[in-house]
């Protein structure tokens, strides 16, 4: 089996008195699509938010191919190649569909700015493969009639793929999608699932992906954890969470 | 229903009373060394009445009134299709063009005091652009931003007094330590958002000014400091003014001409020309690289930057020193064309001038910006008499505005980007 790229130990969050998360691990292999399931306010999204930087985790150790990530800051583990959705769409909703493809992928960019004044050769080029890769996933995401149409006038589903879209946009190895089929009726939860074998088969992309989707979860997953009150309760592939009657208690409630 | 319009409508005349009684109604007059306060004329006071009783009516019939409105016709509104029209980046673009052509025009058929009056509205569109970039562009709201404005004008000054450095010297160096008043500014204070930036910021703009009125022994304190003649700007060397030392050369004895004043008039006013044709254009740049982007990107949603890896502090600082390194130069010009600075020049009304200039221009929008700073300067210089009221006319607009273009004089649309250049 591959080897692990996304190594989680121990991890802890504190507010003040509340224990948010607690002792959670993860083991993410390359190349794997892993879920993240729990009822709601297990705490899923926060240990999404330390892993990415949004919190700094009280304790517990986080390892990016071996290299401990866990403390800095949001934009220093983007750069490493982890990179997220939220859980409400934030688009750039004022500008357009392609000029959000475009900022994500600032850090590709020449950002000279003698470059940039003068329009020098190696500036226009490197804005026109910005370009061209943005096209590239427009198309991808069935979305390129709508390139200049401001992010915030597009259809709801629509958005969803323009945000998976634009994560993609920053070359990630890791892509944690927070809920990404909530609000989706059935057609587009099925084209979102088709997209993430995409993402996994053809781009390398190993996908972290927090879902109440059970269906959805169950058929896409290679390995899945359940956290409960902020605390592992469970790991395994989705045949055993299925049959694992924690789970079912945590879920359904004491018999 | 109809008890609570009453009692808007009461406290609503209660209101105007209370306004506009101790406003217009009361009138101080020097007897002596002392004042005296009198009542207004009858005339006045009886107007002040009338208007409560016109509010009270008013307030108290509004709905019906309302309704009233709707079915008599309404003010003209801007047709959808040409204020679309309006708002393409191309057709903005060639209206810059055209205004630029009148402007190039302008010196050689205004007035001197018309060239004067477009020199000082072709400063405050330079600020306008540079306050743009922080607050249209990037979000971060600075009501200080007069400060940079006097770093600038102050830098002239000053290593033009002290170090005799020429204008052309100095108009750089003024821009590069602005900029770096910005830069130093914007480390600790752009970790605040929002209302919390405003009022540090303002405080910054203030503390500088205060600064420059105390430090008596270098900025001459509030008489502030000229600049010598020979400092002024000049062109290739040859300077505009009457009287120069002897090893400096002048315009008019260059060519042969008598002097005339009106040479100096133009020349500034097409020195700022130039200045502003430049700003248009790194702006113009900035927009289409992807710091612009960035900024814009910033604006609408800092934690999204952040997860796709963009730094939030370096490009809101980047923002803040490009904004702040354009006042400067504004502020160096201004400078030039003054002859003096005095810590007065840069209260904060002049930095609540320039804000309202980028909001009434729509903003991100550079041609707003340019007829927004052409309505601000040029108003209260056409209605001289009315000058009491500049205020509350500047008030009476910002309401008009918010009612009937809440989005700015023209603002401008998204550039259509070709995805298969």
């Amino acid at each position: 089996m591959s080897r692990a790229i996304l190594e989680v130990s121990g991890l802890s969050m504190r507010f003040g008195g509340l224990l948010a998360v607690n002792g959670v691990a993860l083991s993410v292999k390359e190349k794997q699509v892993v879920s993240m399931i729990g009822p709601n306010g297990a705490g899923k999204t926060t240990v999404f938010n330390c892993l990415t930087g949004f919190y700094q985790p009280t304790s517990g150790s986080i390892r990016l191919n071996g290299e401990a990530i866990e403390g800095l800051p949001g934009h220093k583990i983007a750069r490493k190649g982890v990179v997220r959705t939220f859980q409400n769409v934030r688009l750039f909703k004022d500008m357009t569909a392609v000029e959000n493809l475009l900022v994500a992928q600032h850090r590709h960019l020449n950002t000279s700015y003698l470059a940039g004044l003068f329009k020098t050769p190696a500036f226009r080029k490197s804005e026109r493969e910005a370009m061209e890769f943005a096209a590239h996933w427009l198309e991808q995401v069935n979305l390129t009639e709508f390139a200049n149409r401001p992010a915030g006038t597009l259809a709801y589903g629509q958005q969803r793929r323009l945000e998976i879209a634009r994560c993609m946009m920053t070359r990630p190895s890791i892509l944690m999608l927070d809920e990404p089929a909530a609000g989706l009726n059935p057609r587009e939860t099925e084209d979102l699932k088709a997209l993430i074998g995409v993402l996994r088969d053809q781009h390398n992309v190993t996908v972290l992906l927090i879902e109440h989707d059970m269906k959805l979860v169950m058929s896409i997953s290679d390995y899945i954890y359940v956290i409960n009150q902020g605390t592992p309760l469970a790991d395994g592939t989705p045949e055993q969470i299925r049959e694992n009657p924690d789970v079912i208690k945590a879920y359904l409630g004491e018999a | 229903m109809m008890t609570k319009n009453l009692k808007t409508a009461f406290f609503s005349a209660l209101l105007v009373i209370a306004v506009a009684y101790p406003v217009i109604g009361l009138k101080l007059t020097t007897v002596g060394i002392g004042l005296e306060v009198h009542g207004a004329s009858p005339a006045v006071l009886w107007t002040i009445a009338g208007a409560a009783i016109v509010m009270f009516f008013w307030q108290l019939f509004r709905d019906r009134l309302g309704a009233a409105m709707a079915s008599a016709p309404r003010l003209p509104k801007v047709p959808a299709s040409a204020s679309n029209f309006l708002t393409l980046p191309s057709t903005q673009r060639w209206i810059i063009l055209g205004l630029v052509l009148v402007a190039l025009a302008w010196p050689f058929f205004g007035s001197r005091g018309a060239v004067d009056i477009a020199t000082l509205i072709l400063i405050y569109v330079m600020l306008g652009l540079g306050l743009n970039i922080v607050v249209g562009l990037a979000g971060l709201l600075d009501l200080g931003y007069v400060g940079f404005y006097a770093v600038g004008a102050y830098s002239y000054a000053l290593l033009s007094h002290y170090y005799g450095l020429s204008f052309w010297m100095c108009l750089p160096i003024a821009g590069m330590i602005a900029a770096l008043f910005g830069y130093l500014l914007g480390f600790p204070v752009l970790r605040l958002r929002g209302d919390y930036l405003a009022i540090v910021t303002l405080g910054f703009g203030e503390i500088i000014r205060i600064l420059l009125r105390n430090m008596t022994d270098i900025t001459g304190g509030p008489n502030g400091i000229s600049i010598a003649n020979e400092y002024k700007p000049t062109l290739f060397g040859l300077s505009f003014e009457r009287r120069v030392p002897e090893h400096v050369q002048t315009f008019h004895e260059y060519f042969g001409f008598a002097y005339n004043s009106q040479y100096k008039v133009i020349f500034l006013y097409l020195l700022a020309l130039t200045l502003v044709l430049l700003t248009l254009f790194l702006v113009n740049r900035l927009l289409r690289m992807p710091i612009g982007r960035a900024w814009e990107a910033l604006r609408e949603d800092e934690t999204a930057c952040r997860a796709l890896g963009l730094n939030p502090t370096a490009i809101k600082l980047s923002a803040f020193t490009i904004g702040a390194s354009l006042a400067g130069f504004a502020g160096s010009f201004f400078a030039a064309r003054q002859g003096l600075v005095t810590p007065e020049s840069f209260t904060f009304i002049e930095s609540a001038i320039i804000l309202a200039i980028v909001v009434l221009g729509g903003m991100g929008s550079q041609l707003g910006i340019i007829l927004a700073a052409i309505v601000m300067i040029l108003l209260p210089e056409l209605m001289r008499e009315f000058s009491e009221y500049r205020m509350l006319m500047f008030g009476a607009l910002m309401v008009l505005m918010m009612i009937w273009r809440p989005q700015g004089l023209l603002p401008m649309q998204r550039p259509h980007l070709e995805l298969k250049p």
